[in-house]
């Protein structure tokens, strides 16, 4: 074998005057870090610096550090700029990759500020006083018609109300991650998770086990190109049904999961056979058009009894027309998922250089949907890096209704963002099918950590009103008044609607 | 009506709420009646603070009508003021002392920051009812607005009390930190509400509620714990529906016929859980 | 669509933000005075209320809205219009003549008022529209209206309809609210309703025109607090074509009383719980019935709910409305004392109008307080007289409604 001219990316050191010599690191390193001979030895060029290792190492004396080995300075050539050529002139591949886009495109959200209330209006405590988060997900009609019910009061005159609509105690939910993807006690603790909190969360494509099913009324239910395990049953399990088109990390992409993944579980949840590789076509092939995807839609809403269906799409340049067609199209949500949304694995050149920051997104979607009138028909859930609670209210300020969380929710669960799902060895139990790594994360523990961070975003959200002085979700969402911009350009500003600071 | 063309008239009868003049005296002894009829009250208050440093023990106040601010900061005891009329915004704050008694309805925030003294409304009164009341007594026979009691907080020897005899809205005992809050529902315009609205006890961390009936659990804070009033607490609210019912002319007895609610904080922490430091 | 500036050429929202060109903030006192009897009363008891309520404005805005004070031209539609100078007057003038049979033109009787300087010129007109151009236009009274309105506030510079309604007018200035009414000479007029605000601007406005109530054709408005969902409350007023351009929390809740009441033809009492809407928790509560109305207008609405403090009252040619925020944010008392009822931001307000009410109370928080003058057309469509088919939604949902059951997590 040829030597590699790429250096490893980070240093492992052992402080063997602590080390216990317990071959614990060894143990938990699901990259094959160590050997052990008589004292752990590490390959620095294994390491991930998921610090699994770093994290249960009884003695506390392993440390990750960079490799600082030197280049040359070259501000255009960056080191990973040469890297890629190295290691894609050794092997002539596609560079893959997993998580979001880590390149250092402006933040919108780092420069978007949120307003408080001083004086002319009182802030409102959130402990104390009302604070709702309740939020319904779906479409509504754009006036209630009331009749007198006979006793002096009035009754809706029509089911003008909230069927196909799911509701949300937060307007938080977990983004969707198939289970194959992911393995299956992550989806154990997002789904014990979502019931807890009274919110939602989404099989990706990857089917619906049947461990699952008792939490089903908190779960969607996706259907994506390679329609695995979506069966009619499928379909009437969920509380809503999922169309996903693109995904923020791979506008245009296909996926695939290896066959080496597809194990017995895996196989009877995707309905397929064990070990054959698991294809996502790029496209629906039963969408190459608008009127297309209202077929799909209609063919779902038929077979679930009338379920809401939502359209999951990443963000590209022309988002606001695409959901405008989507929502005439009858979609009850539109699923809008920025630039920087996580990924299972992705080639590294699609996810870093296609798409657009989920902000932009939704602002121009939201203003649209205005525009046209049809706002009131479809609910917005923004993804694609909703890295803070913070982030979560200048989405919804900007006009969505809910936000996903696909990353957070594997922060929660141990998550490091070594950025290395695609080889299947997660230290850390989540994106592998071994069940020796599966099983280092127990569904109530996980789903335990996932409740506190719902929780915990849900109780600053409430912060976040209070200090608005609103005491109700539905007042922040879209009130882009409440936000100002620092460092924006102007243009920028303009599409967000939100003024300088200062204005 | 219709008047064809602007006429110029001279600027007679002027209409003003209040006047900014000092208002008629009349003194008998200690005890002073003043006719505060249409007068700012600004004069009204210095008329009353010149009446308390003169000597005045009784300062009768009639025809009171929304006049801010009366008795605002008095600190002396063993003067009392009668107030005939609607008492308006801020009656008593910061009182410390003196007495004030109300013959009719009081507008809202009676008893704010008070901190020692009395108050007795023969009326009703209106929202965020001694707020953040330090001490002393807040008696009203009828209903109350949103928010009473809201922060009402005992330091050492002062132990505030607002007895209400009508029935109270929304946020009653609102961070209620010490003190003592009680509600009667007796002499209320509306028998079919209930005695207590919503987030009643909300964030409440000390002092106790003693409501006359009961509640459902969906009206009171998640941090109380509700319990029925037994011996020992009906003991330490017995002397002050005595002290109440007679400033009102009510029959304590019959007050005491029923059995009362006890709300008490679960903790004087009560969000301890609530943050993580970064 | 029919308030939708962008609509009439020449539209320059910034000529309509004379004050600020952005949001404007404020606190403020109230009442509102209605004889459900139909009786007539001196607009000198709106001067009373609002003078023992001076405190709560700080001499920036002051304004009255008083109904049934015209009828002798009760079918006439009543212009009281603010000029800068006499160019902007020829200017609109040439406007409503071309639009309007004008029966009366003349200046507003005033009279000098110590504190009030800088008054515009001030001028009522009452008129009737063109029919011809009418039925050319197919347009209903009102709208064609509303559209002159527009086009006079947005053509000339320096005019403002200070009001547009039958039997009704608004007068309103810079000054304490007793200068204002004194300086109107409202103690000459007698009406039903009187609506009167006493403004507390923490800009300084120096513009008659920016003084409440905010009127349009019947409706008047006036508000105390703060809006704070506006930002939200415009950009969904936006999508019916109105345009929020003067920037107050008062235009918002006008547009959005228009919307609900006159558009989507809600009864008086669910509009006002669409802008006040109930507690999930307390929704929740209630019976079946009621619980999925309310669930529908809360989720359907919801981009409407006025949320911040505020005491609000409307009125108009039946009558007002109060209504109060959803956890009671603003004063507000109420009394009835005969056919008399008074709403006001203080007790003594009444006090002086009202001296020994038959009742006083304040009313629960999102709990509208609704007078109603006997033998005037209730404005509103939504009325309990109406069969089912005439109260159903202008506009429905585009989705055809389907039998699955609501999906609740």
């Amino acid at each position: 074998m040829q030597q590699t001219f790429v250096q490893p990316e980070f240093r492992v050191k052992i402080d063997y005057d602590k080390c216990h010599k317990c071959g614990r690191c060894v143990q938990q390193c699901g990259w094959g870090v160590y050997d052990f001979n008589e004292r752990p030895i590490p390959h620095d060029e294994k390491c991930r610096a998921c610090h699994r290792c770093v994290t249960f190492c009884p003695a506390h004396c392993i440390t990750i550090e960079k490799n600082t080995l030197a280049f040359r300075d070259n501000d255009n050539w960056s080191t990973d700029a040469r890297k890629a050529v190295w290691k894609q002139s050794e092997t002539g591949g596609v560079l893959l990759t997993s998580m979001g886009n880590p390149k250092p495109y402006e933040r919108i959200f780092d420069k978007l500020v949120l307003d408080a209330c001083q004086v002319t209006n009182p802030s409102i405590d959130p402990l104390r006083e009302p604070m709702e988060l309740r939020t319904y997900l779906g479409r509504k009609s754009d006036s209630v018609s009331a009749e007198p019910d006979g006793r002096g009061g009035y009754k809706l005159a029509s089911s003008a109300g909230l069927e196909r609509n799911v509701k949300l105690d937060v307007p938080i939910i977990f983004a969707p991650m198939s289970y194959g993807s992911v393995s299956l006690n992550v989806h154990r603790s997002l789904a014990l998770a979502a019931q807890r909190c009274g919110i939602l969360m989404n099989t990706g494509e990857g089917g619906l086990h049947e461990d699952l099913y008792p939490y089903q009324d908190n779960v969607i239910v996706q259907v994506a190109s390679g329609r695995f395990g979506v069966s009619p049953e499928y379909l009437q399990r969920g509380a809503a049904i999922e169309i996903k088109i693109g995904q923020g990390a791979k506008p245009g992409i296909g996926g695939h999961l290896p066959g080496e993944k597809i194990d017995r579980e895996v196989s009877a949840t995707r309905m397929i056979p064990q070990g054959s590789d698991a294809i996502s076509p790029a496209p629906h092939h039963d969408i190459y058009s608008i009127e297309d995807l209202r077929q799909l839609i209609y063919a779902l809403k038929e077979a679930s009894g009338y379920k809401p269906v939502g359209v999951k799409i990443a963000a590209v340049h022309n988002v606001a027309a695409i959901a405008s067609g989507i929502v005439r199209a009858g979609a009850d949500y539109i699923y809008l998922d920025g630039f920087r949304g996580g990924t299972g694995a992705a080639p590294a050149v699609i996810r870093d250089h296609i798409g657009i920051p989920v902000a932009i997104a939704v602002a121009a979607v939201d203003q649209r949907l205005r525009d046209e009138g049809i706002r009131n028909q479809a609910s917005i859930i923004a993804a694609g890096s909703i890295r803070s609670s913070a982030d979560a209210a200048k989405a919804i300020a900007l006009g969505a209704d809910v936000v996903a969380i696909g990353t957070a929710s594997l922060l929660a669960l141990g998550c490091h963002l070594c950025q290395s799902c695609h080889t299947g060895k997660c230290s850390w139990g989540i994106t592998t099918q071994k069940p020796e790594l599966t099983r280092r994360i127990d569904p109530e523990w996980g789903a335990d950590r996932l409740t506190n961070l719902i929780h915990a975003w849900s109780h600053e959200l409430q912060e976040i009103l209070g200090a608005l002085g609103v005491n109700a979700v539905e007042s922040l969402r879209g009130s882009r008044e409440r936000l100002r911009s620092i460092g924006l350009d102007e243009q920028t500003c303009r599409i967000l609607g939100v003024k300088p600071a200062g204005l | 009506m219709m008047t064809k063309a602007a006429t110029v008239a001279p600027p007679a009868g002027v209409i003003e709420g209040y006047r900014q003049q000092a208002p008629s005296v009349t003194r008998d002894g200690d005890v002073v009646t003043v006719d505060a009829t249409g007068i700012y009250y600004q004069q009204l208050n210095d008329a009353i603070r010149d009446e308390v440093s003169g000597g005045a023990k009784r300062i009768v106040l009639n025809g009171v009508n929304g006049q801010r601010y009366v008795g605002c900061g008095l600190r002396v005891s063993g003067v009392k003021l009668e107030v005939n009329g609607c008492a308006g915004n801020d009656l008593a704050m910061f009182t410390d002392g003196a007495e004030i008694e109300v013959f009719g309805n009081a507008q809202d925030g009676v008893g704010n920051t008070m901190s020692s003294g009395r108050v007795v409304v023969h009326g009703d009164a209106g929202d965020v009812l001694g707020y953040g009341m330090r001490g002393g007594n807040v008696y009203v026979k009828g209903d109350v607005g949103y928010r009473v009691g809201i922060h009402m907080k005992a330091y050492e020897k002062n132990i505030p009390v607002l007895v209400c005899g009508g029935k109270a809205r929304d946020f009653f005992g609102e961070y209620m930190a010490g003190g003592m809050l009680v509600l009667l529902g007796i002499n209320t315009r509306d028998a079919a509400q209930r005695i207590a609205g919503g987030f009643l006890g909300a964030g409440m961390h000390g002092g106790v509620i003693y409501i006359r009936g009961t509640v459902e659990s969906w009206q009171v804070g998640a941090e109380v714990g509700v319990t029925e009033a037994d011996e020992d607490a009906m003991a330490e609210l017995r002397p002050i529906i005595e002290d109440y019912a007679g400033a009102m002319g009510m029959d304590a007895a019959e007050i005491l016929s029923q059995p009362f609610t006890r709300i008490v904080p679960m903790s004087h922490r009560p969000y301890a859980k609530l943050y993580a430091s970064m | 669509m029919p308030y939708d500036l962008s609509r009439y050429d020449g539209f320059d929202p910034a000529r309509y933000r004379e004050e600020s060109p952005f949001k404007i903030h404020g606190g403020c006192g109230l009442m509102g005075l209605c004889d459900e009897s139909g009786a007539l009363m001196s607009g000198e008891e709106a001067i009373l209320a609002m003078a023992v309520q001076r405190d709560r404005g700080n001499g920036l805005g002051g304004g009255y809205a008083g109904y049934g004070i015209y009828p002798e031209f009760a079918d006439h539609f009543c212009f009281h219009m603010m000029y800068h100078d006499l160019k902007a007057k020829e200017e609109a003038e040439a406007i409503l003549d071309q639009h309007f049979l004008i029966e009366v033109a003349e200046p507003m009787p005033t009279r000098p008022v110590k504190g009030i300087t800088d008054a515009p010129l001030l001028w009522r007109y009452f008129m009737t529209p063109h029919q011809h151009i009418l039925d050319e236009r197919e347009q209903s009274a009102e709208d064609y209206v509303v559209s002159v309105v527009m086009l006079v506030n947005s053509r000339v510079d320096g005019a403002f309809v200070a009001s547009s309604g039958k039997n009704m007018g608004a007068f309103k200035g810079v000054g304490f609210p007793e200068e204002i009414g004194h300086y109107f000479r409202l103690e000459e007029y007698a009406g039903h309703t009187w609506v009167a605000h006493n403004r507390f601007p923490t800009n300084t406005p120096g513009w008659w025109g920016g003084a409440h109530p905010f009127t349009l054709l019947d409706w008047s408005i006036v508000h105390n607090g703060e809006i704070s969902s506006y930002g939200i409350n415009s950009r969904y007023l936006e999508q019916f074509g109105y345009t929020c351009s003067l920037g107050t929390d008062t235009e918002v809740a006008a547009y959005l009383f228009d919307l609900l009441l006159r558009r989507h033809k809600l009864p008086v009492s669910l509009a006002c719980k669409a802008l006040a809407a109930p507690l999930w928790d307390e929704i929740d509560r209630m019976p079946e019935d009621e619980a999925a109305l309310m669930r529908s207008l809360r989720a359907v609405y919801g981009p409407g709910m006025l949320n911040g403090p505020f005491a609000i009252v409307l009125g108009f040619n039946g009558g007002m409305v109060a209504l109060n925020d959803r956890i009671k944010l603003r004063p507000l008392v109420a009394a009835r004392c005969g056919s008399k009822l008074m709403v006001a931001s203080e007790e003594s307000a009444i006090r002086t109008v009202l001296p020994d009410p038959d009742e006083v109370w304040t009313p629960k928080a999102g709990e509208p307080v609704i007078g109603r003058v006997k033998g005037m057309d209730w404005p509103i469509h939504g009325d309990l007289h109406l069969g089912a088919a005439q109260i159903s939604c202008a506009v429905t949902a585009v989705e055809p409604a389907c039998d699955a059951e609501e999906v609740t997590v």
